[in-house]
């Protein structure tokens, strides 16, 4: 049977929830910046309005400022967008129990056998548009194709508030004359490395040979051709059941520049103990670390290394990430803002090939050690046991752990 | 198109099955309108005044108005000023 999969995106979602919460907005050029104070001063997103007048996600409040003078800038309300994510899921998941949600504001419903035909599977997506609009006032762009690559390539292809299907018979036609980048899965390096090549659209990728993909891009050069041929199978998830986390992370933006080397050990301490409990209640273990840090120049620059045991201690994410700081970072400048992800994720009973040079009995005593200290903190609050060098003036921004929680998280919760 | 948001004092009645049934609304001003009849209850966005609820259709006399329920409290919309 032939599949039908639609890819849903709310438009500008942040920027159209303020406008849904506050009519006064609607029709101006409105953004969502973060802190200025504490120099989360950026533009995380924008209405189509602000979006004319050129400003971008990412760039500083001032210089979209600079680009449209009328720009009303409004704060985040996380809590509030999550809220939304939660109400978006009930209406999707009306129309089906396979939804599998990609961040906050986009999603894949696979309709498989609660849509018969192509002009049914569009049917509903007019429905879901319609009820987004009148149930939450926002609106969704709605891709709708026979695989979930093709579907998001096709949201982004809809029009605001607009559906687009590509079917088996046309994508040759629709999809292969777009440039290679628009295709999920393929960066803006990945993309130069192709153009490189003279693959420069989607359908130049799909004239590939696989074997020659492989040999340079690896396993992702067999995906990127597979995709690119409309041949990927991949599932969507039932409601409620997570994709597999492939990386646990966290980042901030400090209050102020960090100067020295000492100033970033506390950032990845502080960063890491948080990483160490998500590990725990994941029940996950990470054999590498990645960081990014971002200085400020605004340039970011990213880098991982292995570990020699696999871990979920916070103390020793933190470590090898400030020795992976310590070897990489030439301060040419000072630092802005700094990223910690525990990577190459399993399973903490995974079973691990030992080596001979490591002492896993240490490691093993410091887990228990800081098992101890997750609990402390869980019965008795964040400050009941502290590192002693976090316990100095630090360049942390007080709300470092606000973000928002995809509706996902918290139905898992319950 | 603009208004505000006047929290109202609502008698409700629930039934066995869990349904909330609004019988009158009580202003701030003490002033009390019966319900007559509920003809639509759905989630919808409050056009008027922003966010999304609850939302029932209810008529009082000759008037149809709404009436929205945000976390267990009750609003209508009022024009500004």
């Amino acid at each position: 049977m032939e599949r039908i999969i639609i890819h849903s995106d709310m438009n500008s979602c942040y920027a159209s929830i303020e406008c849904s919460l506050n009519p006064e907005l609607k029709g101006k050029p409105v953004a969502v910046g973060g802190s200025r104070e504490e120099r989360h001063g950026i533009i995380l997103a924008k209405s189509e309005e602000a979006k004319r007048c050129g400003v971008k996600t990412g760039e500083v409040i001032w210089q979209a400022q600079k680009k449209c003078p009328d720009l009303i800038v409004v704060p985040p309300h996380f809590d509030i967008y999550s809220e939304y994510s939660r109400l978006a899921s009930h209406i999707y998941s009306d129309y089906s129990d396979r939804v599998e949600p990609m961040g906050l504001d986009e999603v894949w419903c696979d309709l498989t056998g609660y849509a018969k035909s192509y002009a049914e599977a569009e049917a509903m997506a007019d429905e879901i548009r319609e009820r987004f609009r009148s149930e939450l006032g926002i609106t969704v762009s709605v891709g709708i194709s026979f695989n979930k690559i093709f579907a998001k390539l096709c949201s982004d292809l809809a029009g605001r508030d607009e559906s687009f299907t590509v079917t088996r018979d046309n994508f040759r036609e629709k999809l292969w004359p777009l440039p290679v980048s628009s295709m999920m899965g393929i960066g803006s390096r990945t993309g130069r490395k192709l153009e490189g090549y003279c693959i420069k659209t989607i359908g130049d990728l799909a004239a590939c040979d696989e074997k020659w993909l492989r040999s340079i891009f690896g396993v992702v050069g067999s995906d990127m051709y597979r995709n690119a041929n409309g041949l990927d199978r991949s599932a969507v998830s039932v409601f409620g059941e997570l994709p597999e986390v492939k990386s646990i992370g966290h980042g901030i933006t400090c209050r102020e520049d960090l100067t020295d080397n000492e100033q970033v050990w506390r950032v990845f301490l502080s960063l890491s103990q948080n990483i160490g409990r998500r590990l725990k209640n994941e029940g996950l273990i990470a054999a590498a670390v990645q960081i990014s840090v971002r200085d400020n120049s605004l340039v970011t620059k990213q880098f991982q290394c292995e570990l020699s045991i696999a871990t979920r201690s916070s103390y020793e994410i933190a470590s090898a990430a400030y020795e992976l700081f310590k070897k990489q970072y030439r301060w040419q400048n000072n630092v802005r803002a700094l990223t910690v992800r525990a990577i190459s994720l399993c399973k903490e009973d995974t079973p691990l090939q030992l080596d001979l040079y490591n002492d896993y009995r240490r490691h093993d005593r410091k887990m228990k050690i800081e098992d101890a200290v997750l609990e402390l903190r869980r019965r008795f609050g964040e400050g009941a046991v502290k590192n002693c060098c976090l316990m100095l003036e630090d360049k942390i921004p007080a709300d470092s752990n606000a973000k928002p929680v995809p509706f996902m998280r918290d139905f898992r919760k319950k | 198109m603009s208004g505000k948001k006047v929290y109202v004092e609502v008698h409700l009645r629930v039934d066995e099955e869990g349904r909330n049934h609004p019988e009158s609304i009580t202003f701030k001003t003490a002033k009390k309108y019966n319900i007559d009849k509920v003809t639509d209850v759905r989630r919808a966005c409050a056009m008027k005044v922003g966010g999304t609820a609850m939302r029932y259709t209810v008529k009082i006399g000759s008037k149809t108005t709404y009436l929205f329920e945000d976390k267990g409290k009750w609003f209508v919309e009022a024009a500004e000023g």
